[in-house]
Parts: structure tokens; C-alpha cells; sequence
């Protein structure tokens, strides 16, 4: 494993003193004031407004990040060849890659909790002192923290074997696809045949399902989330990522690299 | 130690390529050879003959179509045979938000050295290519040449016992490809095998023991350079200055002629009558020289004939 973690530290370097990042920040920030005005019209729903609009900035601004930096991980490394040195070192082609994957999450990790500060900070200066409902925010932004590692993880696999344009489009499809998984399993068209409905009903479980992290409604509204969900999310998406990332390595194990 | 450092088996590849990846490109076609452990051995042959393909091949970032290689006795595909080989890819890239000297500590993690080994090694590599003062500039400010020194400093870092270097000299100026010459000679001393390979033919003459020439995927032969250009005499070349100018004989004639100096190539049965009539003129004569056959000549030979040949097939239609 000091592969692994010698790669994903190197990935957490580079995007530390990439100047995107910090700009993400600065974005999410600058919602989080936008936040506090609307909140400040908005008589008596100020809490809500501001839970909701900041969860919302840091699941947006982390899918942002982890699509494109996701599938710049290895394409990038690729491209510019940088990849070559590194392979003739004693690194296995799966250390690389789950350095990589590693390297980012730990990224997202530290930009999602700024994002989280900053919006606790929005949230403690419309109310204080905070109250027992407000820290549930924590548990939502948690369950953000591992959709985004989903789609990292998705993103690289695409990555793998495609071109960086389609590995974008393809995990964006995915997402959206799998923000309706739900609702594919529940769907009734009267014009399908049984058969067809077995399928869409099939399909609908291979997606990965994002409405399982998705407690952003609730959470605004101060409702308590229980633990069951957290652990069942925990364990689907660790279980989820490990097959996809499985999956990718196998496929960049026999890459070439020209 | 296996006597062998590097033992490459029918190592042949192949690229896909057209619509639905149909047609199929020879890069490499049945390449076998093998280095000997501790000596510099050159890898020599245009631009797309196949020298990278082969170096790519070794360092595993290609896969054969089919063959095997081994390096100091174990697969390439054994990972930890990597612990003892040092790679400079071609016109290396590194991590550009990084510094020289961190890159060197980043690729030094993977061999496990402690954290004070770690240091030390990074500043006497640095040291060694003479990236010392410019070791906490990032490498996205480093010029071509700099970032060869930093490749090049990656590739020797750990004490490999076997070291590919993917074109060193290019992009070098002629004072870095000396000191890159020196590195290899210095390496060679420390009983260490080096593979290079090039297409700059005077670096091969002045530091291979031998060197392999591949044209067009193929191997044409390998050998020291001397046998690879034979040994046979293709003539003499008589270097002389006239008295006066205006004196004008059959080898003035014959010659051709550089500021003061004239140059004439003859047959060895000419050369005695030739100084007869350089000495009725009162010529001075500066240097009378066997002439060899280089590398070089050695070389273009094989380019022309393999130039000829696909010629041939592409006007034959096949």
C-alpha cells in the first residue's frame, strides 16, 4: 500500500497547487453569501434556504470536480507521457490507479468540508446558537463526499478506455441515468410488455443509484436521518466504486501507452 | 548475477489500425538480441525503426504481440524485477507543478528508501546533472535540456543495475551531451549495463561496446562498431597546401579545394606516384590518412537498401 498512498499524496499535492480548486472554493463562498441574502428575504425560512443552496453549491461544485479531474487522472498522465517514468518504477499499474483514485477523494474530502465550514459559518449567522437539527448538515455533506467518490471512480474507468471527451459524457450520462434509478423501478407504462418492464426493472438496479445519497430535503427541513441509511449508503457505494475500480484496472492493466 | 542482462526473444508488435482497427502495422518484427551485463550497448536506427517500440516493450508500457524479454534473468512482466532498472523515457515529462528535487523524492518513495537516504541521493543526483541551483524551480520554468538532466537523474537514482535511456542526448546542447557521455562512461566504470539508443552515430562510435541496428521494425545486424563497418580500406586522402597557387598537375586538378587546404581520396595504388608529383611541386604536405568506412556509412547503406526495397513493393502493388 506505500504505493498507493505514495501516488495518492502526490494527487492531493498537484491539486492543492492547482488554482482551480481554490476557486471552487472561492465560488462556494460567494453561494454561501448568496445564501445568507436570500435568507434574509425570505422571513422565517432563512435555515432552510441556506441548507439547502449550500448542499446543493458543494454537490455541484464536487460532481464539477470529480468528472473533469476525474477523467483527467489517468488521460492526462497519458497524454503528456508522465505516466512512462512512473511505470518503470516497481508500481504495479493497479497501485497507480488506486493512488490516483485515492489522491482525489482525499482532495474532495478537504474541499467538501471547506465548502461544509463555509457553510456553517453562512448558517451560524443567521442563527445561534446552532441546534441539534443543523448538524445533521454533516451527515448529508457525508453522503455527498460518497456519491462523489462513486462518480470518480466511474470517471476513471471511462477514462481507461476512451477519450477523455467520451469518458466525460459518458459519466455524466451515467449520473443522470442513475439519479432516475429510482424512479425506474417503480415505473408503469401500460404500452410495454412485461418483458420490457423486467428489463428497464434490471437495468435500473445495475445503475448506480445516487438517490440513495441524496438527503438534501430532509436535512434542510431538520428532520433526523437515521443510521441505517447511512450504513446501507457506506456500504454501496465502498461496494459499488470497489467493482468499477476493479473493473478499471483490469481494463488498464493491458493498456498500451504510445 | 545471470551474464545476461537483457535477453530479447522474437519480440514482435503489432498497432491496429483503420476502420474497426482492420489493418495491422508492423512495428517490430522478431527481434532478438542480448545485452551482456556491464556493457554500454547502443541501440541505433532512424526516426520510427523501432527503437522505442522496443524500449516500450522492455519498460512494460507496451505489450508484445508476441515474443518475451527478460531483464537480468527475470520477465518483464515480473514488477519487481523494476527495483533494479533505471528508464529516461524520449523527450521526457514530468510533474511540472513539482520541483526537481521533489520528482526525485517522489520516485525515490518507490524503492523504499528511508527519508535521510532519500536526501542524500536527491542532492548528489542533482548535483551529478547539474540541476543543483535550479532544484526548487518548478519544472514547468526547466527548458528541454533541463528536463532531460532531471530524466536522466530519475533513471540513476536508485543504483540500477540496468539502465534504458530512450534518446539521452536529444535536446541536449553540446555541453550537456558531453556530460551525459560522462554520466554513461561513469556508469559503465561502476560495472553497470547501459542501453541507449540513438540516431546521433558518433555517440554510439565513441561509447558503445556494441550496438544493434534496427531499420524498419527488423534487426540488421549487431557487433562492436568496428565489425558492424568492417575493417577493409575503402582508400587514402592526401591533405596538402601548394607553394604557389597558380601551379596547376593532374591531383590539384582532382581535389578539392578548402581555404588554403586541398583534400584528394585516390586508391592505396595511387598514393605513391601522387606524392611523387606533390613533392616535384613542392607541395607541403600535411596529413596522409587510410580512409575507413564509419558507422555512419554503415548505417545510411542499410536506410537506402530498405528505402529501395519498400519502393520496390510499393511500385510492385504488393
Amino acid at each position: 500500500m506505500r504505493n498507493v498512498w505514495t501516488v495518492a499524496t502526490n494527487t492531493l499535492r498537484e491539486a492543492v497547487r492547482d488554482r482551480v480548486l481554490y476557486n471552487l472554493v472561492f465560488f462556494a463562498l460567494l453561494m454561501m453569501a448568496a445564501a445568507i441574502l436570500v435568507g434574509q428575504i425570505s422571513i422565517g425560512i432563512e435555515q432552510s434556504v441556506i441548507i439547502s443552496l449550500g448542499l446543493s453549491a458543494i454537490s455541484l461544485i464536487g460532481i464539477f470536480i470529480a468528472v473533469f479531474i476525474g477523467v483527467g487522472l489517468v488521460s492526462k498522465e497519458m497524454e503528456k507521457r508522465t505516466l512512462y517514468a512512473l511505470l518503470a518504477k516497481p508500481v504495479q499499474r493497479w497501485e497507480f490507479l488506486l493512488g490516483k483514485y485515492g489522491g482525489l477523494v482525499m482532495t474532495l474530502a478537504v474541499n467538501t468540508a471547506a465548502m461544509a465550514l463555509g457553510l456553517y459559518l453562512a448558517l451560524w449567522s443567521v442563527k445561534h446558537p446552532l441546534e441539534r437539527g443543523d448538524w445533521y448538515v454533516l451527515v448529508a455533506v457525508y453522503l455527498i463526499l460518497l456519491k462523489l467518490a462513486l462518480i470518480v471512480a466511474l470517471a476513471m474507468l471511462f477514462s481507461c478506455f476512451t477519450t477523455p471527451f467520451l469518458a466525460i459524457l459518458f459519466t455524466v450520462a451515467l449520473y443522470i441515468a442513475g439519479v432516475f434509478a429510482e424512479d425506474l423501478r417503480t415505473v408503469r407504462a401500460v404500452d410495454l410488455t412485461p418483458a420490457t418492464m423486467k428489463t428497464i426493472r434490471g437495468i435500473s438496479y445495475l445503475l448506480p443509484n445516487f438517490e440513495n445519497f441524496n438527503v438534501m430535503g430532509a436535512v434542510a427541513h431538520g428532520k433526523a436521518i437515521a443510521g441505517s441509511l447511512v450504513w446501507h449508503s457506506t456500504i454501496y457505494a465502498v461496494l459499488y466504486s470497489a467493482i468499477v475500480l476493479a473493473v478499471a484496472a483490469q481494463v488498464f492493466s493491458r493498456r498500451n501507452l504510445k | 548475477m545471470p551474464s545476461l542482462a537483457i535477453e530479447i526473444e522474437n519480440l514482435s508488435k503489432e498497432y491496429p489500425f483503420g476502420f474497426l482497427h482492420l489493418k495491422k502495422k508492423k512495428s517490430l518484427e522478431d527481434l532478438t538480441m542480448q545485452v551482456q551485463n556491464g556493457e554500454v550497448f547502443g541501440f541505433l536506427g532512424p526516426n520510427g525503426a523501432g527503437k522505442s517500440t522496443t524500449i516500450k516493450l522492455l519498460m512494460r508500457l507496451i505489450f508484445p504481440t508476441a515474443g518475451t524479454a527478460r531483464i537480468l534473468g527475470k520477465s518483464i512482466e515480473d514488477v519487481a524485477m523494476h527495483q533494479n532498472i533505471g528508464y529516461l523515457p524520449e523527450q521526457p515529462y514530468f510533474y511540472d507543478y513539482l520541483t526537481a528535487a521533489e520528482l526525485l523524492d517522489y520516485f525515490a518513495r518507490f524503492h523504499g528508501l528511508t527519508a535521510a537516504d532519500r536526501q542524500e541521493r536527491v542532492q548528489r543526483m542533482l548535483k551529478k546533472v547539474g540541476l543543483d541551483t535550479a532544484k526548487k524551480i518548478q519544472l514547468r520554468k526547466y527548458s528541454k535540456g533541463m528536463l532531460q538532466r532531471a530524466g536522466l537523474a530519475q533513471a540513476i537514482l536508485h543504483d540500477p543495475q540496468v539502465v534504458v535511456l530512450d534518446e539521452p542526448m536529444s535536446g541536449l546542447d553540446p555541453l550537456g551531451r558531453r556530460e551525459v557521455r560522462d554520466i554513461i562512461l561513469e556508469l559503465k566504470k561502476e560495472g553497470r549495463t547501459v542501453l541507449f539508443s540513438t540516431h546521433i552515430l558518433s555517440d554510439a562510435e565513441m561509447l558503445c561496446d556494441r550496438v544493434g541496428v534496427i531499420v524498419g521494425g527488423k534487426l540488421r545486424g549487431v557487433g562492436t562498431p568496428g565489425e558492424m563497418v568492417g575493417i577493409a580500406s575503402s582508400g587514402m586522402e592526401i591533405l596538402f597546401e601548394l607553394a604557389s597557387p597558380e601551379l596547376r598537375f593532374p591531383l590539384v586538378e582532382k581535389a578539392v579545394k578548402t581555404g588554403e587546404t586541398y583534400r584528394v581520396h585516390l586508391d592505396e595504388s595511387e598514393l605513391y606516384p601522387a606524392l611523387d608529383q606533390l613533392k616535384a611541386a613542392g607541395a607541403r604536405i600535411l596529413s596522409v590518412s587510410q580512409l575507413k568506412p564509419t558507422l555512419e556509412d554503415f548505417f545510411m547503406n542499410l536506410v537506402d537498401a530498405d528505402r529501395a526495397q519498400a519502393n520496390a513493393v510499393e511500385v510492385s502493388g504488393r
